[in-house]
């Protein structure tokens, strides 16, 4: 069995599973916020338990609209509050954690081999930890609060090989937008993904969370990475218990659909140009374009790394006039890091605005939304008509080396030629 | 009580390969909680008359990888409540696929559909066969029927009705 299999069949207490089969898994942890939170809680109460299954494996963390951008909102978070206090559930509220992907593994709720659903698309980002962890609706939500368990069909799976050293400024973010381009939208539709090679073993945490994270945007079930000595690392001083990791490991003779090789030593910074994940150009074609915003941050790409890099690149310039630059980063642990190593006073010396850890305009739910005609390159993972704002206004994904360069000239930028271009 | 009916009969209303829950339902509506009030904005943002097209009831056909995107029940809640009776697709991707069961609104997934019907065709959807009929022709297309324990929570009506029951069995 592959690595998915395993943890499959062991959540539903059989030895082996084949893809296809249908499976009635026992859920490890289950995750909710403030935007899909309340209709999970509205269809909880429907449901008339009374009680959570298990309060101690449910974690609300509060992060689409937060501060609370209107009213609406204000009551939808007093109402997750309200559930949480009477149900003795985990919640990080404001000012308290950030990003729900950023801080489910940073505060110790992501266990390598566990089962994590939770209603957002992203919750795939698990993944990196070697979780088996996937996106359901509210409804579904309510009903593992209630029961504890889910329905899953065993996906086929996809082995995704990568080899070869990164060039300088060309990163996971890049790797994941030339997969998809490659594979994409539709192109791991209800499978598993599976991400493994030299490439991925020599990578880090928060690159390889970037990478799982994606995995939805080729409509995969999950994105999986083998648990190693540097998972190990990140988790062992969150992590009261953790499993066995060889338990972990794919079979020598594991199944699966079908296997594609990438090699990164080649590749240029990539760019998603508008209105679809999978239009993916290396960023030598995608010519002159010019940006109003630049955001960096979000669950994708808005961890402490990244914000290095960008600031790497922003120190000790300014951001173009005209242009707006966001930095948002992922969780409060990343935004004090930010201020301790001066990432900070970088942003906001070159023209920056450093927002509170939130989604901010990925969703185009909050801040920073879009006008009709404008452009923003964003290192976010959804470049869909109307995500960020606008219908009229037009996204562009790319890693936070590229947007940081982009910010500084104003138009989409390869950093490697931003000495170049100014 | 079958709250649900196996066969449903409605004008079709086509849109292309991979419709996001962007497009579905923007994420600046995602604070309302009232469907109906979400049922106003479907698919807004790809035909503004939408709404007033659907409400009637319709049947919604799109291409590959349908409802993509965000796990947003809102999207589907949104489809229902401004009249979509049944969404067939090429295929769906999947946390859509799963949220409109739960919420019961009626999935097919069907192949060839895209190319076997245009908007403003009356078609047939059989739920318990799986078979669909244009009314136009006589070709019969045949769609994935759903495994006995999904049609049963759309049979109830969703998830929440589902279990409902399910606990006042026990």
């Amino acid at each position: 069995m592959n690595i998915t299999e395993k943890i499959l069949a062991n959540a539903s207490r059989k030895k082996t599973v084949t893809p296809g089969e249908i499976v009635d898994a026992n859920v490890d942890v289950l995750m909710t916020h403030d935007l899909t939170g309340p209709l999970a809680v509205e269809a909880f109460k429907k449901i008339g338990a009374g009680k959570v299954w298990d309060s101690k494996k449910i974690v609300i963390i509060l992060d689409h609209q937060i501060p609370a951008e209107s009213i609406k909102a204000a009551e939808l978070h007093k109402m997750m509050r309200q559930f949480a206090k009477e149900q003795k559930i985990c919640i990080y509220d404001v000012g308290r954690g950030g990003v729900c992907h950023q801080v489910m593994p940073e505060q110790g709720h992501v266990i390598p081999g566990a089962v994590i659903v939770g209603s957002d698309s992203h919750t795939c980002t698990y993944g990196a930890f070697g979780a088996f962890s996937t996106g359901i609706g509210s409804t579904e939500a309510a009903a593992v609060m209630t029961t504890g368990k889910i329905w899953f069909k065993v996906p086929s799976a996809i082995r995704i090989v990568v080899n070869g050293k990164f060039n300088k400024y060309v990163t996971s973010k890049d790797l994941v937008l030339n997969i998809i381009g490659n594979l994409g939208v539709d192109g791991a539709i209800y499978k598993s993904t599976e991400f493994t090679g030299h490439t991925i073993r020599e990578m880090s945490i928060a690159s390889r969370m970037t990478l799982c994270n994606m995995a939805v945007e080729m409509g995969a079930k999950n994105g999986i990475i083998e648990p190693d000595n540097l998972t190990r690392e990140y988790l062992q001083e969150r992590v009261r218990t953790l499993p066995d990791f060889n338990a972990l490991k794919s079979d020598r003779d594991a199944q699966y659909e079908q296997t594609v090789d990438f090699d990164v030593s080649k590749m240029e910074p990539q760019i998603a140009c508008p209105s679809s994940v999978d239009n993916v150009k290396p960023i030598s074609e995608v010519g002159d374009v010019p940006i109003d915003q630049a955001f960096i941050g979000s669950c994708t790409n808005g961890r402490l790394e990244d914000l290095q890099l960008a600031a790497q690149i922003m120190k000790g310039r300014k951001v173009k006039d005209g242009v707006r630059a966001l930095i948002i980063p992922a969780s409060q642990k990343v935004y004090k890091q930010a201020l301790t190593e001066g990432l900070t006073e970088i942003f906001t010396d070159a023209g920056a605005v450093v927002c509170g850890a939130a989604c901010g305009p990925c969703l185009g739910g909050h801040i920073g939304l879009l006008a009709a005609g404008e452009t923003c390159i964003s290192t976010s993972n959804r470049n869909f008509i109307g995500r960020m704002g606008s219908t009229q206004a037009n996204v562009y994904l790319a890693s936070p080396a590229v947007v940081a360069a982009s910010a500084i000239t104003g138009c989409i930028t390869n950093p490697a030629n931003l000495e170049a271009k100014q | 009580m079958m709250i649900m009916e196996s066969k449903i009969k409605a004008p079709v209303i086509k849109f292309g390969n991979n419709i996001d829950t962007d497009v579905i339902l923007p994420g600046k509506y995602l604070v309302i909680v009232d469907p109906c009030e979400l049922g106003k904005h479907a698919l807004e943002s790809l035909d503004a008359d939408f709404v007033n097209k659907a409400k009637d009831g319709i049947i919604l056909v799109g291409g590959k990888n349908f409802g993509c995107g965000s796990s947003r029940e809102q999207a589907p809640l949104a489809l229902k409540y401004a009249g979509v009776k049944c969404v067939i697709a090429e295929t769906f991707a999947r946390i859509f696929y799963r949220n409109a069961i739960n919420i019961g609104l009626p999935v097919i997934e069907c192949s060839g559909i895209s190319e076997a019907v245009k908007t403003g065709d009356e078609i047939t959807v059989d739920l318990e066969t799986g078979k669909i009929q244009n009314s136009a022709n006589v070709k019969v297309l045949q769609g994935t029927l759903l495994p006995p324990f999904i049609m049963k929570i759309l049979i109830d009506g969703g998830l929440i009705e589902n279990l409902r029951k399910k606990r006042l069995e026990k």
